[in-house]
């Protein structure tokens, strides 16, 4: 059995009188690709936005652990998750428009993002590589000196995916990577999260049912804030229940 | 450099050489300009340097802060009040005796040092920025709600000083200087030397800012600028480096403020309220923002251009600067020294019709 990276327990999420998220528990192990299916306010990204914190738990808690240390993420501020190992893609594609696509992966490669550090210019040899590689890989290289503006919607998204990259997560969190990509930059995406999977666990919101079943290794399907049922894409989709509520109705 | 772009190349070597122009008009300033006019340049240049320090919050970082006129207001009264002592000459200061009052007040008595003096210029505007930029930025008030709040203080610094009369001279401000440091402030050679100092700590801001810009700091301040978010979510964290700036901003309105005094022989709450402050943005904007050339320049041609005017039609110069403000805002967007992007635009345009 793989290591458990994240366990998320008994997590609850209410803004004011709703309930997003009602006693949700599931464990996310390394090297694994996890599906969260569901229809429309089903909590899916309330329950990403739980992990990488931006949203507060009403009750429950979310460890994540990496290099055998234990983490409890709810009391850990945003930017400190991003610096232990937990990389977040928002639905929108938002990257900075204001420096080139390079300089866009350089502030996501360095490690060290003190105000101190910043001061500083240094770009070890080894973190070029490695954004060079990056670059080539999402096909961004030739305009690496370029500002993002020049980019499609598809590229804005695989330049955020490959500044998740490029940063080393242990964990990724992607909130609909491949919404608005055409058939052949999904199926790179596809690609493209299958080498991310061999060094992180990755957990992906997502509508596309044929994008999920190429690459989930184990889904969950999440219907009015709870866990409606999980296992593989096969069994899910079996699964009459998940049928009536999501399925069944064309997938959305 | 391996992520320098040509076109990139060549419009840093433009600003530079703009820059360079400034400065060597500047040093040159004293040998064919009368006294008078002088002193008018050197008033200019301590503005330049509140702007190349709201260029650093508002052109990097995005934060838009009306209520400059606090920090530059904090750094003057420091450098006035020492000045006031030295031309009281160990009596109380006439208003001080004209309000009442029987002895000096405890917080005035440390300004009788100039190290303390050249200290509390710099620390005081610090120390305030520090405490209002970490309650509002770490609590994440940002965009107009901050340029709102920032706007109150500087009504609220104003009007505390209109009230406290018997400690800061009210409304009349503190003026009735007679020397600095021991020279007397009048003398051409004194005002020769504020003249040179300011235009060294011009230079020097510049110098230092453009260094920080061209650091990774300064490509995190634009990212927290574009997508805040996405920073956070990045592992940086923006409030950390928008309290950095905002205090160096914060410091450099402040020595503004301290080389201001001198030269113009007077500070008054009227000159850090609410609209001063907002001329200050104006000098960026029109200058061209995120560019630090741009706002030394909007500064200078601004306020050249305001008291040319004020001097010929004293009821227009409002006019004329509001005029001024929105041809800007309308027609250059990039301020003015995006003006030689212009026939490049017209020929895009031209191609763009062809087509």
């Amino acid at each position: 059995m793989a290591n458990p990276i994240l366990q998320i327990k008994n997590a609850s999420i209410t803004f004011g009188d709703f309930k997003a998220v009602k006693n949700v528990s599931t464990t996310v192990y390394d090297n694994e690709i996890r599906f969260l299916i569901g229809p429309n306010g089903a909590g899916k990204t309330t329950l990403l936005d739980a992990i990488c914190g931006k949203n507060k738990l009403s009750s429950g808690n979310i460890v994540y652990y990496n290099d055998g240390q234990e983490y409890n993420l709810p009391k850990i501020k945003e930017n400190k998750i991003v610096n232990i190992g937990v990389g977040r893609k928002f639905q929108a594609p938002s990257v900075f428009s204001g420096i080139t696509i390079y300089e866009n992966m350089e502030l996501a490669a360095v490690t060290n993002r003190g105000l101190m550090a910043s001061i500083g210019n240094k770009l070890p040899a080894e973190i070029r590589e490695r954004i060079d590689e990056q670059l080539q890989f999402i096909g961004l290289y030739e305009l690496r000196n370029e500002y993002p503006t020049v980019l499609s919607h598809g590229q804005k998204q695989w330049l955020e995916i490959g500044m998740l990259c490029v940063s080393k997560p242990r964990l990724m969190l992607l909130d609909e990577p491949v919404a608005g990509m055409g058939r052949r930059e999904t199926q790179r995406t596809a690609e493209l999260l299958k080498i991310i999977q061999k060094e992180c666990a990755v957990i992906v919101v997502e509508h596309d049912m044929q994008f999920v079943r190429e690459v989930a290794s184990w889904v969950t399907v999440l219907h009015d804030g709870e866990i409606l049922c999980e296992g593989t894409m096969d069994e899910v989709q079996n699964n009459q229940q998940v049928i009536d509520v999501y399925l069944g109705r064309g997938g959305e | 450099m391996l992520n320098e772009t040509k076109a990139g190349k060549f419009r840093i070597q433009g600003n530079t050489i703009l820059v360079t122009i400034i400065f060597i008009f500047l040093t040159a300033a004293p040998f064919f300009m009368s006294s008078f006019r002088m002193n008018m340049f050197g008033k200019y240049m301590c503005f330049a340097l509140i702007a190349i320090g709201i260029d650093m919050i508002w052109g990097y970082a995005g934060i838009l802060s009306l209520g400059h006129g606090v920090y530059f207001g904090l750094g003057a009264y420091c450098m006035a009040m020492h000045l006031k002592l030295e031309a009281s000459g160990g009596a109380l200061p006439d208003f001080m005796a004209w309000s009442a009052m029987e002895k000096l007040p405890g917080f005035w008595k440390p300004f009788e040092s100039t190290a303390f003096t050249l200290l509390a210029v710099v620390l005081v505007p610090v120390t305030v920025a520090a405490i209002i930029g970490s309650l509002t930025f770490l609590n994440r008030i940002r965009g107009v709600y901050f340029s709102i709040l920032s706007q109150a203080l500087a009504y609220a610094l104003a009007t505390f000083m209109i009230g406290r009369q018997e400690y800061f001279g009210g409304s009349n401000g503190l003026t009735n200087f007679s020397t600095i440091f021991g020279c007397p402030i009048q003398s051409t050679q004194t005002k020769i030397i504020l003249f040179y100092c300011t235009l060294a700590a011009l230079i020097l801001a510049y110098v230092g800012c453009r260094f920080l810009v061209k650091r990774r700091i300064g490509r995190v301040l634009i990212a927290v600028r574009d997508a805040e978010n996405r920073a956070r979510f990045t592992g940086y964290s923006p409030a950390v480096y928008k309290v950095f700036v905002y205090c160096l901003s914060a410091a450099l309105a402040g020595i503004a403020g301290a080389l201001y005094v001198p030269q113009v022989g007077i500070i008054s709450p009227t000159d850090i309220n609410i609209s001063p402050s907002i001329e200050m943005v104006i000098w960026v904007a029109v200058g061209g923002k995120g560019t630090l050339v741009g706002p030394v320049l909007g500064a200078l041609v601004v306020n050249f251009l305001k008291s040319l005017i004020s001097e010929q039609f004293p009821a227009f110069w409002q006019f004329f600067m509001g005029g001024v403000f929105i041809l800007v805002v309308l027609f250059l967007p990039g301020g003015l020294v995006s003006i030689k992007e212009i026939p490049a635009k017209i020929k895009a345009r031209k191609l763009k019709k062809e087509e």
